[in-house]
Formats: C-alpha cells, structure tokens, sequence
C-alpha cells in the first residue's frame, strides 16, 4: 500500500508540475506577445492620432496637400510638398555620406585595426551617438554653416553651379545635367538642405558603424581564413565574404540610422534654413517635415495645427515606403544569391 | 521668445531668495499657475521671484507659447492665460473671459552691413515691407538711398532672416508691415507664422541674431533686448506722424501711451504704427486673459494682486530686463476695466 501511494503523489506531483509549467509557460507566452501588440498598439495609435488631428487639413485640401508647394499661414493653404522633399532629401544626403564611411570604420575596426586599438574606438563611437542632437545643431549653426558659407560654398557655386560669381558657368555646369541646378544658389549663407545632409550625416554614423561593427564581429572567423588562405585582400575579404555574410543586419543598421534621419528635429531646424520655398538647388534653404512641426507647433491654431498633424502623419508614410523600399531591395538581393 | 543672460550669480541670488521665502512663508501661501507668452516669460519670472518674497505667494508660469496658452485658460486648467495677440471681444464673451495687456516691449529691425552702426541707416515702413517682399534687393536701391542721405551703402544683396517658428515676435512685425503696405497686407497678411515671401529662418531671437550677424548684408527683426546684447546694428524707423525715431524704452512708452486704448473694447488693440509723434512704431504687448467669473476666487484673487504689483511696482524690474512698464494712463484704465468686468 504504501508503495503505491509514493508511486500515485509522484506522477501527482509530475502532473501537477506539468501543469504548472504549462501556465507559465501561457503566461510567459502572453506576456512576450503583450510586449509586441504594445508596440503595435504605439504605432497605430499614434499614426491614428495624427490622421484624426490632421482630418481637417485632408479634407480641405485634400490630395492638393501632397502636391501643393504652398505653406501659408496669412492665408490658409497649406502644402506637404517642400517639407516632404527636404525630409527625403536631406536623409538620402546623410546615407550617401555615412554609408561608405561607417563601412570603413567598421571593417577597420573588425578587421585592420590592432586589437588595443579597437575598443577605446569602439567607445568613442557609442559616445557620439549619445550626443545630443541639440548640440550638433548648436554645431552646425555657429561653426559648421559659417565654415562651408566662407570656403566650400563659393567653390561649389562657382565649379558646379548654374549661378557662379564671376557670371562664367564651369565645365561641368554646362555639360552635366541637374548638376548645375543642384549647386546654385542666390543665398550667402550656409544653413541649407547640403548642410542639413552632412550634419545629418555625421550624426547618423555612430548608429550605422556601431551596428556595422558588431554584426561584422559575427562572421566566423574560419570563412575569412579560409578566403585570407586562397590568397584574398583584406578588401577582397570585406567585400566578398563578411558584408554577404551580414548583409541583412547591415541594411537594418542603415535604416536605423535611416530613421534617426528622417525624424530628426534640433539640429535639422538649426541648419537647414527653414525657407518654406521649393529649390532645386541643395545650397539653397529648405525644410523639412520634423523642423516644421517644431517651429510652428506650440503657436499654431485651427487649419494649421491640422496642417501640422497632416505633416506628422505624412512622416509615418514617409519612413513606412522608405522601409517598404529597402525590405524589397532585400528580397531582391536574397533571390539573386548564389548565383 | 525672450531669454535673458542672468549672470550666474544673480540668478543664484534671485535663486536663495525664492527657496528662503518658500521655507519663511509656506504656511499661508497660494500657488497660482499662468501660462502662454514667452515673451513675457522673463518679466514674469523676475516679477514672480519678489512677488513671493513680498507675499509668499507663488507664481508657476509656463511658457507654453500664446496657442496653448489661450488653450489652457479655455479649458480652465491654469489661472490666468498670457497672449501675444488679443483675442476679439465675440471670443471673450463666448468663453466668459477678459482681458488686459500687462508689459510693452519693442521689435527691432537689425541689420549687418559693413561699416554700418546701430541706429546709423534709416528706413520707412513702406521700404522695410518691400524689402521683406523682397522687391528691393540692393542696398544701393535708390528708395533706401532717398531715406539715408550722407550715408553711404555699398551694393549688395540684401538677404532677408525671419523667424521660423510661429511667435508673437513675427505677429506684430507682419502686423506693422500690413499697416504700412498695402501690398502685404493683400499678399502675406499678418500673424505668428506667414508664408514669408524671401529669405532664411532663424529659431527664435537667439536664431535670427545669429543668421544676421553670420550674413553680410542681411536685414531682420528681432527683440530691442537682443538687438542690444548682441550689439547688433539695428534700424531707426519713420513713425506714422513721419518723424524717425530710435527704438528705447521712451519711444516704446510713448507707442503704448498714444495708442488709442480708450476706443478699443477689451482692450483689443494692437498696438504697432501707434500715432504719437515719438512713438517707435514696432512696439508690441502681451495680453493676460481671466475668466470674469473665476472658478477658484482665491486663486484669482492672489493673481490680480501679483498683476497689481507688477503694474504698480514691477517697473524697475521691468526695465532691467527692456521691458517697457505700461504708462500710468493706461494702468488706470486697467484697473478700472478690472473692477467693472471681473468678480473677485
């Protein structure tokens, strides 16, 4: 009898232990997916939020508001056009400045520095990106925009663009197409869509690099061996073997900093000249969605704070296509391999 | 809109005082909460600061801006709302509110042209509006040249820095540029943020004082505070009565003191092109706004007290800061738009 008894509590408490880890188990379960759906919830609820704040500013203009240049306030129209394009422009300027050159610091990092040498860089990097983006416009504002007004801006006026001092148009402004456009400029000034790209730009390295670093450091070190044996260069190494490797975190990394771009207010508001005016040129003034909504937000009322919550929900559908792009571009990629 | 460099050791002093006066007379104290303006935010600050040390009575300003300010007061959330623009008397009376103006303050237009020092170039309303239209673009345009004769300006462009962000700083200036020109008042039209025809932005006082002195020949506007601090060229400017005047705490005074008040219900009047013969024609106020009938009587009550404090004593510290105290005619005015329209 009591043999059986101990036999029958065991599976008891088998049982019962089963079942216990089975609710953890659902408990834990709901918790991970509670943490996802709050997330979700977020962002729907502030996209949704946006486009109920922006519904007067839709249903006035409606698809006028995408494509209309006009923005303003004395008479009550209002337009996406110059903010959305300072937003995309001044992000694509930072990605083709940051890109290359966070790829270089992270195969230097991963794969030429000396070992003593990697973490204090490493560290730096993290730093930076901890800097406020108050402080770089501060910097863009007092050094770096008097900087490129003084020496790099006449040089690009006068070399490549449509509208150089001396009246003779250069070489290249008469022979390349839009590159004439691009670099001229009436403005003595530094603060423009250039500037803003290349703040942007420097603010956007720590991100792109410091994911760069860490993913490069993944690659298991018996593929680069294996190609560094077949007699590859470090560059023929880097290229071939580690970025296919860690492609897909690469490109994540870049739209991270991609995102921090697009958002990006302070500095972008101190730099980029706040001109509500569509230009070609990229030394001329502009705006951009987030340095609109912080300049006229706290004195905005009636049609131009839906004007303004419009802008932010056009934000949302800004970085949802960009994301849209690169998630193609990925597949893309991925069905090319192996080939 | 307006932030003052306290010296460190001043703003600790004012600091000491405020925590002292907190510990001495927190037993009978009310807090009272005001919100809007940023253009008063530094008076206020500094008014608020003795007011507590005089009463132990505490004043929590927020400068939210003047929207959110006429916001808060709709919703009843805060005691008493500060606004850069009036709001019209339909408005007042639908909400049950009044309204006062409480401190005078002037724009100036600032320059920087090589050679040109403050209060050395004149100009009229008319060519200050076509230049921010940008129909004149040269500073060697003969209609500037018609007004400066003796002073000689070299060619060159003229680049225009306004504010970017919506303030009341940009309300009075579009204002007066409405009053004057015909053609803006038509095209641009006046208020905290407008489709400026031309030029660059700058966030802020602090932001458009920095574009104008970065930029050789640029023209802008900003706080007469600013304009001193950064010892930035400014413009003297033909008034309404043809006269030219120098931004100071005089002509500032003589705008708020000829500006017809008496006619103007609810004291809705802005005051930009005033009439007075020395009268700076960019001077500009801030209205505070209170319910008629408050929902908290004490705090109301602690808050007319402060507002007649600072009208009535306020001035020294006012003009520290160049701030303009209003003129006694227009304080008993107030005083006696404050007995007849509020219940307190």
């Amino acid at each position: 009898m009591p043999a059986t008894e101990t036999a029958i509590s065991a599976t008891d408490i088998l049982e019962q232990r089963s079942r216990r880890d089975a609710r953890h188990e659902r408990l834990f379960r709901w918790l991970l997916k509670g943490c996802a759906l709050l997330v979700l919830a977020s962002l729907l609820g502030a996209a949704g939020a946006t486009l109920w704040g922006g519904r007067d500013a839709f249903s006035a203009f409606g698809w006028h508001f995408l494509v209309s240049s006009e923005w303003d306030p004395g008479n009550e129209v209002y337009g996406a056009l110059v903010p959305v394009y300072g937003t995309v422009v001044t992000s694509f300027i930072a990605l083709l400045i940051a890109v290359p050159i966070s790829f270089g610091i992270a195969v230097y990092l991963s794969e030429v520095a000396p070992t003593w040498l990697r973490t204090p860089i490493a560290s730096a990097i993290e730093l930076l990106a901890g800097i406020p983006s108050i402080i770089y416009g501060m910097w863009g504002l007092f050094v770096f925009a008097p900087f490129f007004a003084d020496h790099i801006k006449p040089w690009l006026t006068s070399n490549l663009g449509n509208k150089p001092d001396d009246g003779k148009l250069s070489w290249v402004a008469e022979h390349v197409p839009f590159v004439g456009k691009l670099f001229g400029s009436d403005y003595p000034f530094g603060a423009s869509i250039l500037v803003a790209g290349i703040v942007l730009a420097i603010m956007v390295i720590p991100f792109i690099s410091s994911v760069m670093r860490e993913v490069f450091q993944t690659v298991p070190t018996r593929l680069k061996e294996s190609a560094y044996a077949l007699g590859s260069s470090t560059w023929e190494v880097s290229w071939d073997i580690v970025l296919p490797y860690t492609r897909s975190a690469v490109i994540g990394g870049i739209f991270l900093g991609l995102g921090r771009a697009l958002g990006e207010t302070m500095a972008v508001t101190f730099v980029l000249g706040n001109a509500m005016h569509l230009s070609a040129s990229l030394l001329d003034p502009g705006a951009s969605i987030a340095s609109t909504i912080a300049n006229q937000f706290s004195e905005a009322v009636g049609l131009q704070k839906s004007a303004l919550m419009a802008l932010a929900f056009l934000l949302f559908v800004v970085t949802f296509i960009v994301l849209l792009i690169a998630r193609l571009m990925l597949r893309r990629l991925a069905s090319k391999e192996g080939r | 809109m307006l932030t003052i460099n306290k010296t460190p050791l001043r703003f600790a002093a004012v600091a000491a005082l405020a925590v002292a006066s907190t510990f001495g007379a927190a037993a009978h104290a009310t807090d009272i909460t005001g919100a809007g303006s940023s253009f008063v935010y530094p008076v206020m600050s500094k008014w608020s600061a003795a007011y507590a040390e005089k009463t132990g009575n505490h004043l929590n300003y927020q400068s939210v801006g003047s929207g959110a300010g006429i916001a808060q007061i709709k919703e009843g959330t805060i005691d008493f709302g500060a606004s850069d623009a009036p709001m019209k008397t339909e408005d007042l009376q639908k909400y049950g509110l009044g309204q006062f103006p409480l401190v005078v303050g002037g724009i100036v237009p600032v320059v920087n042209i090589s050679g040109v020092k403050p209060g050395q170039i004149k100009l009229d309303g008319t060519t200050l509006a076509d230049i921010f239209l940008g129909k004149i673009t040269n500073w060697n345009d003969p209609k500037i040249a018609a007004l400066n004769a003796g002073l000689s300006l070299p060619a060159g462009k003229i680049t225009v820095v306004h504010r970017s962000d919506g303030s009341g700083t940009s309300f009075n200036f579009t204002n007066y540029l409405s009053k004057v020109s015909p053609e803006w008042a038509s095209k641009v039209k006046f208020g905290t943020a407008v489709e400026w025809p031309t030029g660059v932005g700058g966030k802020g006082n602090e932001g458009v004082s920095q574009y104008v002195r970065q930029i050789k020949g640029s023209i802008g506007y900003v706080e007469y505070a600013y304009a001193v601090k950064n010892k930035i060229s400014w413009v003297d400017l033909k008034n309404s009565t043809g006269n030219v005047v120098s931004p100071n705490a005089a002509s500032f005074a003589a705008a708020a003191a000829t500006a017809d008040w008496a006619s103007a219900k609810d004291f809705n009047l802005i005051m930009t092109n005033a009439p007075g013969e020395q009268a700076w024609p960019i001077a500009a106020t801030v209205w505070m706004i209170m319910y008629k009938h408050p929902k908290n009587a004490t705090n109301t009550k602690v808050a007319f007290d402060f507002f007649k404090s600072a009208l009535e004593h306020g001035q020294q510290a006012a003009s520290e800061l160049d701030y303009v105290p209003l003129p006694a005619s227009l304080v008993s005015q107030i005083e006696a738009y404050w007995a007849s329209e509020f219940k307190h």
